[in-house]
């Protein structure tokens, strides 16, 4: 059992550095992680759940916005765009919040074709990190059934 | 230190002695559910109790302040500070800001504005119409624990004032008060002046209502 768990915590430790490493996660997310304890032990998936679902209600709000055939309001989709930008960075999105700053850009410069992509990566994006964050989460959970403890990483 | 004795006593209209519990109760104001999520738990685990609302309407809604006259409610949900996002559909923190400085049962309470923009004359904005301190977001545990101990401070003062009415030791004790560094990684360094001088401001305003 030791052997698993400590092979268990091994992989948990180097999938969470990369996610680090490859910009799926900033500094925000371990501020999170700093939250959660024996008293909250699901709370960043919990904060992390609530955002996947802003993501889908605010990227809806967007391809809405720029789905009107005639003008297009850039107000509406910039408006959803720095909300999405919002809570991408409270819960540490690094690549999300970085898809919304030059989002917001195109809808400031009214650039149609510039916000369809943004629209498109954003949305990409964040199905990513939801994929990636799931494995984190499951690993720590073979952890915990493995009888070991999910350990503290150190992304410096 | 005295903030972990009596901080307020009220006597209400029907008599009874209540001695408010040294715990903060904070309202705390954000139309992002995600960031209601977050500045939750990170007032909760800071020891305060919290109490979470959407909007600035609903904020006012929930301190009585929007002409409904069920107020009784309010001496045992009685808010010490108010921390609200800036940027919200409908009224604004800095909105709501005005309007519980223009209203004389809140504004002695003291409001922290959250923004994701660092944008100095809308931090100027918000410190000169009486906000009392301006967080960058995303907001971490040592922003909150900052803006604690400030505001425990504060009360500290107030309570020494009551004691002591001794207006020249008061100041010269926030002379040479420096604000409490703060950990967190935003540059601050603009706001660094702030505090204290807003600090000095309604020292010498509270003051002057007890005299």
């Amino acid at each position: 059992m030791d052997a698993l768990v400590a092979q268990l915590q091994m992989q948990f430790r180097d999938y969470t550095i990369s996610l680090y490493q490859q910009g799926f996660l900033d500094d925000q997310f371990t501020e999170l992680k700093k939250l959660q304890d024996e008293g909250s032990p699901d709370f960043v998936a919990e904060v992390l759940s609530l955002f996947f679902e802003d993501c889908v209600k605010l990227i809806g709000n967007m391809a809405r916005a720029l789905d009107q055939t005639g003008t297009v309001d850039y107000s509406q989709v910039g408006a959803s765009v720095h909300q999405l930008k919002g809570s991408s960075s409270s819960v540490g999105a690094k690549r999300v919040k970085g898809l919304c700053v030059t989002f917001k850009e195109y809808c400031e410069a009214k650039n149609y074709e510039g916000c369809v992509r943004c629209l498109q990566q954003v949305d990409i994006e964040y199905k990513t990190l939801k994929t990636k964050l799931q494995d984190m989460f499951n690993l720590e959970k073979q952890i915990i059934q493995a009888g070991g403890i999910v350990p503290q990483v150190d992304i410096n | 230190m005295a903030v972990g004795e009596v901080m307020r006593m009220e006597i209400p209209a029907g008599g009874d002695l209540t001695v408010t519990s040294p715990e903060l109760h904070v309202l705390a104001v954000d139309d992002s559910i995600v960031d209601r999520k977050v500045i939750e738990r990170l007032l909760r685990i800071s020891a305060c109790k919290v109490t979470t609302v959407e909007s600035g309407t609903r904020a006012l809604q929930y301190l009585g302040l929007d002409g409904d006259k069920g107020a009784s409610h309010l001496k045992d949900l009685k808010v010490n500070l108010i921390v609200t996002d800036y940027s919200m559909p409908g009224l604004t923190g800095y909105d709501l800001l005005k309007k519980l400085k223009e209203s004389s049962a809140f504004r002695e309470i003291p409001v922290v504005i959250m923004s994701s923009e660092n944008i100095l004359p809308r931090i100027e904005q918000c410190l000169k119409e009486g906000a009392e301190d301006f967080l960058l977001k995303p907001v971490k545990l040592a922003d909150v624990k900052r803006i604690k101990q400030l505001i425990m401070r504060n009360e500290a003062e107030e309570c020494k004032t009551l004691s002591h009415s001794n207006k020249r030791k008061l100041a010269q004790d926030i002379d040479t008060t420096s604000p409490s560094s703060s950990s967190s990684s935003h540059d601050d360094s603009s706001l660094k002046d702030f505090p204290s001088s807003k600090r000095i401001k309604s020292e010498s305003e509270n003051l002057s209502s007890l005299l």
